[in-house]
Parts: structure tokens; C-alpha cells; sequence
């Protein structure tokens, strides 16, 4: 779909979404712009955020198969940490470093009233990676088949560009490897084994990180994402990097 | 050709003063503990060494390679033009700007491979696992091109092969353009970095190598005749006037540069830029940028230079000093303040100021690399001392 489709999809407005988002966007510098595509997806700057945010969503063409995504139903996090703990084991992370983590804050919600507020974040699987980009000897890759976004680590030069280029702080260097890690879906350690989900996804009590195949029309991403009424975002969309995490509420 | 050569028609032992020789020991006891330094941080690991983190993987040894790589291109494009143009006088300070161009690009390679984690795979997989997108791919490709092609061109000087000299030269020069706006779009091509992205930064890294080339080349001829005890002769003195001129319109337009770099941020809405570009004009690093880089680095000399028409060479040489102390500075500024705002800024109580000191170990290393460019500079005028003297050629 072009540019120029979607902004003819009917725009249900700016009011679908819920306010403090939209007040989140408004402070990120981000006009909403509206709600396209039947009340679903997105609603940021300009037309071209949009496109950057739906590419794999509603062009109903997924440059890979499976195409991997994660969903996270921020407000059910209760900041356990289990994840976190899964991802450490799973992966061998040293504890001088992260794959995931989970970010909060306190937002007002009355006077005098505030609220905890969690975010889990971790590596987006861009699809338009900038650390791939610009990474001098490929050491890190967009799997052709996966789109994962993986390490070949014995041709880091340790330049770390990748960790400044990346919009989500999602790579350290790891000491013992000499190269950047960071997450690749569990790849080599659960989904090459045959597992379907991430160490994570499979840790969290609370159902806050669906995993699974977005060009699969019966995989649960697939139906979250395109609920009627449901509001989905990525972070840090005018980067341009095309996230494969998205963020939803319920 | 070289079989007339012989090291009496080369090097210059006037040099050879007993304070020119403690001042050489004392370079190459700078450049081995610094690099030594380096060294035992690449075996121990860097983080027992450097104080860079996950969220500022950049620090001072980037921004000093990128000073020095900087400083190398100007030298290389100041010699290619004056011997190119043969008729300015620029040609009369080429051959040791040629021979600078490389005593800089060796302190910036010392320098930068020692920031990589992991250098010895750079030899390998820049060669056999190529990325064609990436900037640092490209700008290490062109500076290793650049430098092969000043040491042919060097040795075509030295062993009076002016043709060859110039063709090589000119390859040279256009290897090190190349490269020096790679070095520029490694960080205004990252959109995860606000203050960096755009369009600026490849030619404001080019202009800024004509300043600091021509403040190099000014200061080091400069010094070399204090060396030698000499006064300057006319031709030498009209290149430094040359490069003088070159100087002052080069900073003119780095003051421009730089209020519009400012200007354009606080007309945009990227609240990120705006919060580093603060950082800089009135936060932690205003000392950095007020002092340093705008008054020491741009605006005192420039006045130095118009003030006194380019007619004393002390002068124009404390001009020189300060455009390279400023020019070191903004590098670090630059460098610095863009990673200061957390990508996640506004979660986890992060400071809109991550903060960065450069460790002592780090430090070492920088006058490690200072080391090596002035070892190379006094062994030069030892040893090539003649080949420096103004172009007879041409
Ligand atoms: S989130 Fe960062 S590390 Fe992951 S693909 Fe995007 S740019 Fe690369
Ligand atoms: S640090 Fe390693 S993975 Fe990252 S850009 Fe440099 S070589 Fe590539």
C-alpha cells in the first residue's frame, strides 16, 4: 500500500486514542494525526510514520516467513522481573549486561496522585534495521528468513557503532565474546530447538509478551494486532527503523 | 632519481639541538606509555580502563581519532592543492604537509585502534565481509587508500618523482574527501541520535579540516624554524600567508556553521537535540563550548588573524594553536553531548545528562597519540629536513 492509500483510509481522529497517549506523543514533539485503518493501528506524525509502523501490518505482505513479532500489553506488567530472570539463564547474559529490561515511571494521574507505570523493552527486530546498517563488517545481520536480527560474533571489530546507531538501546558489548550481544528471539537457544516462544514471552505470569508469527493470520499477534478498536504503537517511530515490537494496553 | 640520494641531501642536522632531542625523547615517552596504556586495555578488557558505558559507547579517544583524522585530510588537501595549482604558494609548505598528513593519520589509526574492542578482526572481515551501507566500512576502507597513497606520494617527493607525486597526491587527496564525510555521516546518518542527524556534519567536517589542516601546517612550520634557528625565507613565509588566509575563511565559515547547526536545532521539535544542544549552550558542557570551542577555537584567532593582516608569523601560529585546542575540544563536544539525552529519556528517572569523564586511562592514550604525531614531526625534520624546504619545482 502507498503512502498516498493510506492517508485516503478513513481517519477516525485523534480522539480514539486514549489521552495519555496522545499527551505521550504530544511530548515526543509527535502530532496525532488520527486513527487508521479500522480503528486499529496507528496514529502518529505524518503518513509516512504510519506506513513505518504498519509495513507488515496492513500491506498484508510480510517480508518474512515466519515473520516474527512481539506484542506487549504494557499496563499488565507488574515489574517481576521474571523475564528478565528467564532471558539471563536462557542466554548466558552476564550480569554487567541486558537483553531485556523493563523501564518505568511515575505518571501523574490526579493532583497528587501518581501512578507506577512499566515498560518492558528489548531489541525491536526492526525492519529497517540502523545498527545492520551500519555495522562495517556485518557482523550483524537481518536473518533472511526470520527477520531476527542476529550476531555473528566472531566479525565484531567492537566499534560500537551499532549501540550508538540503535534507537533502543538494545545491544552492550559482551566482555567474554568481545562483541556486541543482544537479543535474538532466543533463537539459537528456543525457537531453533522448536519452541514457539522467547524465554520471556514463556516466563511472564501476566500474559504481558505475546511472541509469534505476524504473517500467520491464526497466530495470536496476528488477531491482537488487528482487533477492531484495539490501539497499537511502536516506540521512537520517527527514526524510521520500522519496529517488530509493538505496544498495546489490555 | 634515487640513486643521487643519499641522507645528506635529505635530512636537516641543525635539528639536532640538545632541546630538540629531549623534546623527541620526551615524545616517544609519551607515545610508548600512552600506547602502552592502550595496550594493556586491550588485553585486560576495556571497562577496567575506559569509562565508556552501554548508553555513551563513545568518548574521547573517538573524538580524538576523529581530531586527528580531521587534521590529517587538511594537510592532505592543502598539499594537493598547492601542488596542483602550482602557482600559489601553499606549494611551498606541501611536502611537509604531506608528511604531516601522515605523522596525523598514524596518531588517529594508534588512536582508534585502540578504542575497538576487537581491532585484529577489522584486518580480516572489513576485507572478506563488506557493508557497502556502512560508514565506518567506507571511511576505513578510504583513510587505509589515503594513506597507502601519501606514503607512495612521499616517497615520489623524496626521491623527486614530481609527476608521480602529484597523480598519487591528487588520488590521495580525493581518498581522504571520501573519507573524512564518511567520518562526518557516521553520525549525521544515525536518526537515533538527534543532535547528530542531518545534513551538516559531512561538510562541517570537511571545512573544519581546512582549518585545523591550515592551523597544522602553520604551527609545525612554524616550530620547525624555530628548530632550525632560521628566519623564514620569502617563499615559506608567502605559503604560511597562504595558509593563514586559508585559515581565517575557514573559521569565518565554522562560525556560521555553527549558529546555524544551533539555530536549525530550536526551530525544530526534536525535544532530544534541543536538551543536548542545551547541554552545550548553557548546561554541564557550556565551559567546553563557550570557551573552548567558540572563543579559543574560532573567534580569537579569527580576530588574530584579521587583526594582524597575516603579517607575523608568531602570531598566526598562537592563531593556529588555538584553532587545534578548539578544534580537539568541539570534536569532543560533539561527540560528547550527542549521547548525553537516554534514548528512553522521560522513563526510569533517567538525567536528560548521562554524563562522561574520560578516565585516566583513556587520557593516556590521547597523549599517546599526541605522541605519535609529534614523534613523527620532530623525527621528520631530522631526518627529511631538506625535502621540506619551499618547492623548487614546478
Ligand atoms: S532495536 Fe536496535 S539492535 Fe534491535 S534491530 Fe533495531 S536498531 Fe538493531
Ligand atoms: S560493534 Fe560489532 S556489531 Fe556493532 S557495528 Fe561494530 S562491528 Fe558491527
Amino acid at each position: 500500500m502507498k503512502i498516498d492509500d493510506l492517508e485516503k483510509l478513513k481517519n477516525e481522529g485523534p480522539d480514539t486514542l486514549p489521552s495519555k497517549e496522545r499527551r505521550k506523543f504530544l511530548k515526543w514533539g509527535l502530532a496525532v494525526t488520527g486513527v487508521f485503518a479500522g480503528g486499529a493501528v496507528l496514529s502518529l506524525t505524518s503518513a509516512k510514520n504510519v506506513q513505518g509502523a504498519l509495513e507488515g501490518i496492513k500491506l498484508k505482505k510480510y517480508p518474512y516467513k515466519p515473520h516474527y513479532c512481539m506484542i506487549i500489553r504494557q499496563d499488565r506488567c507488574v515489574d517481576c522481573e521474571k523475564c528478565k530472570e528467564a532471558c539471563v539463564k536462557t542466554n548466558n547474559v552476564p550480569e554487567y549486561g541486558y537483553r531485556t529490561t523493563i523501564l518505568e515511571r511515575e505518571i501523574p494521574i490526579g493532583p497528587d496522585e501518581k501512578q507506577r507505570e512499566f515498560m518492558p523493552v528489548l531489541c525491536n527486530h526492526c525492519n529497517h534495521p540502523p545498527c545492520v546498517r551500519v555495522c562495517p563488517t556485518r557482523a550483524t545481520y537481518k536473518d533472511e528468513k526470520t527477520g531476527i536480527v542476529m550476531m555473528d560474533y566472531k566479525k565484531c571489530i567492537g566499534c560500537k557503532t551499532c549501540m550508538a546507531a540503535c534507537p533502543y538501546n538494545a545491544r552492550y558489548f559482551n566482555e567474554e565474546k568481545r562483541a556486541i550481544d543482544k537479543c535474538n528471539f532466543c533463537f539459537d537457544t528456543r525457537l531453533s530447538k522448536g519452541e514457539k516462544l522467547t524465554a520471556c514471552a514463556a516466563a511472564c505470569p501476566a500474559d504481558v509478551r505475546i511472541f509469534g508469527d505476524l504473517s500467520d493470520p491464526e497466530s495470536r499477534v496476528y488477531k491482537l494486532i488487528h482487533e477492531p478498536d484495539r490501539v497499537v504503537w511502536v516506540l521512537r517511530p520517527e527514526t524510521g527503523a520500522m519496529p517488530n515490537v509493538y505496544y498495546t494496553k489490555g | 632519481m634515487s640513486n643521487n640520494l643519499s641522507t645528506g641531501t635529505l635530512s636537516e642536522p641543525r635539528v639536532a639541538t640538545p632541546t630538540v632531542n629531549t623534546a623527541t625523547a620526551f615524545a616517544i615517552l609519551f607515545t610508548v606509555v600512552g600506547l602502552g596504556v592502550g595496550v594493556y586495555a586491550m588485553i585486560a578488557g576495556h571497562h577496567h580502563v575506559y569509562a565508556c558505558t552501554r548508553e555513551v559507547p563513545w568518548g574521547i579517544l573517538i573524538s580524538t581519532y576523529a581530531f586527528f583524522a580531521i587534521t590529517s585530510t587538511g594537510l592532505c588537501l592543502l598539499a594537493a592543492i598547492g601542488h596542483l595549482f602550482g602557482g600559489t604558494p601553499l606549494m611551498h609548505l606541501g611536502n611537509r604537509a604531506v608528511y604531516l598528513s601522515i605523522a596525523t593519520i598514524l596518531a588517529a589509526f594508534s588512536v582508534i585502534g585502540l578504542e575497538l574492542e576487537s581491532p585484529w578482526r577489522m584486518l580480516i572481515y572489513n576485507v572478506i565481509s563488506p557493508n557497502l551501507t556502512s560508514n565506518i566500512w567506507w571511511m576505513g576502507t578510504l583513510y587505509g587508500m589515503a594513506v597507502g597513497a601519501m606514503f607512495i606520494e612521499f616517497f615520489a617527493i623524496v626521491t623527486r618523482q614530481w609527476n608521480l607525486a602529484l597523480a598519487v597526491g591528487i588520488m590521495g587527496a580525493l581518498a581522504e574527501v571520501g573519507a573524512n564525510t564518511n567520518l562526518g555521516a557516521v553520525f549525521a546518518t544515525l536518526s537515533a541520535r538527534p543532535f547528530w542527524y542531518g545534513a551538516q556534519l559531512p561538510v562541517f567536517f570537511l571545512c573544519s579540516s581546512f582549518a585545523s589542516g591550515a592551523a597544522a601546517i602553520i604551527l609545525f612550520t612554524h616550530l620547525a624554524y624555530k628548530m632550525r634557528g632560521t628566519d623564514f625565507d620569502e617563499r615559506t613565509f608567502r605559503g604560511l600567508q597562504s595558509a593563514g588566509k586559508v585559515l581565517a575563511l575557514t573559521l569565518f565559515l565554522l562560525v556560521v556553521a555553527t549558529a546555524w547547526r544551533f539555530i536549525v536545532i530550536f526551530t525544530g521539535n526534536n525535544e532530544m537535540a534541543m536538551i543536548a544542544a542545551n547541554h552545550l549552550l548553557k548546561g554541564k558542557m557550556a565551559t567546553n563550548f563557550w570557551l573552548f570551542e567558540v572563543a579559543i577555537g574560532m573567534v580569537f584567532p579569527l580576530l588574530l588573524l584579521i587583526g594582524t593582516q597575516m603579517k607575523n608569523v608568531p602570531a598566526m601560529s598562537i592563531a593556529g594553536a588555538m584553532t587545534l585546542v578548539g578544534g580537539f575540544i568541539q570534536r569532543y563536544d560533539l561527540v560528547v553531548a550527542g549521547q548525553q539525552v537516554p534514548v528512553y529519556y522521560g522513563w526510569d528517572d533517567l538525567p536528560s545528562y548521562l554524563g562522561y569523564i574520560p578516565s585516566i586511562g583513556e587520557l593516556l592514550v590521547v597523549m599517546g597519540g599526541i605522541g605519535v604525531c609529534l614523534t613523527l614531526f620532530l623525527i621528520g625534520e631530522r631526518v627529511f629536513g631538506k625535502v621540506f624546504k619551499p618547492a623548487e619545482h614546478h
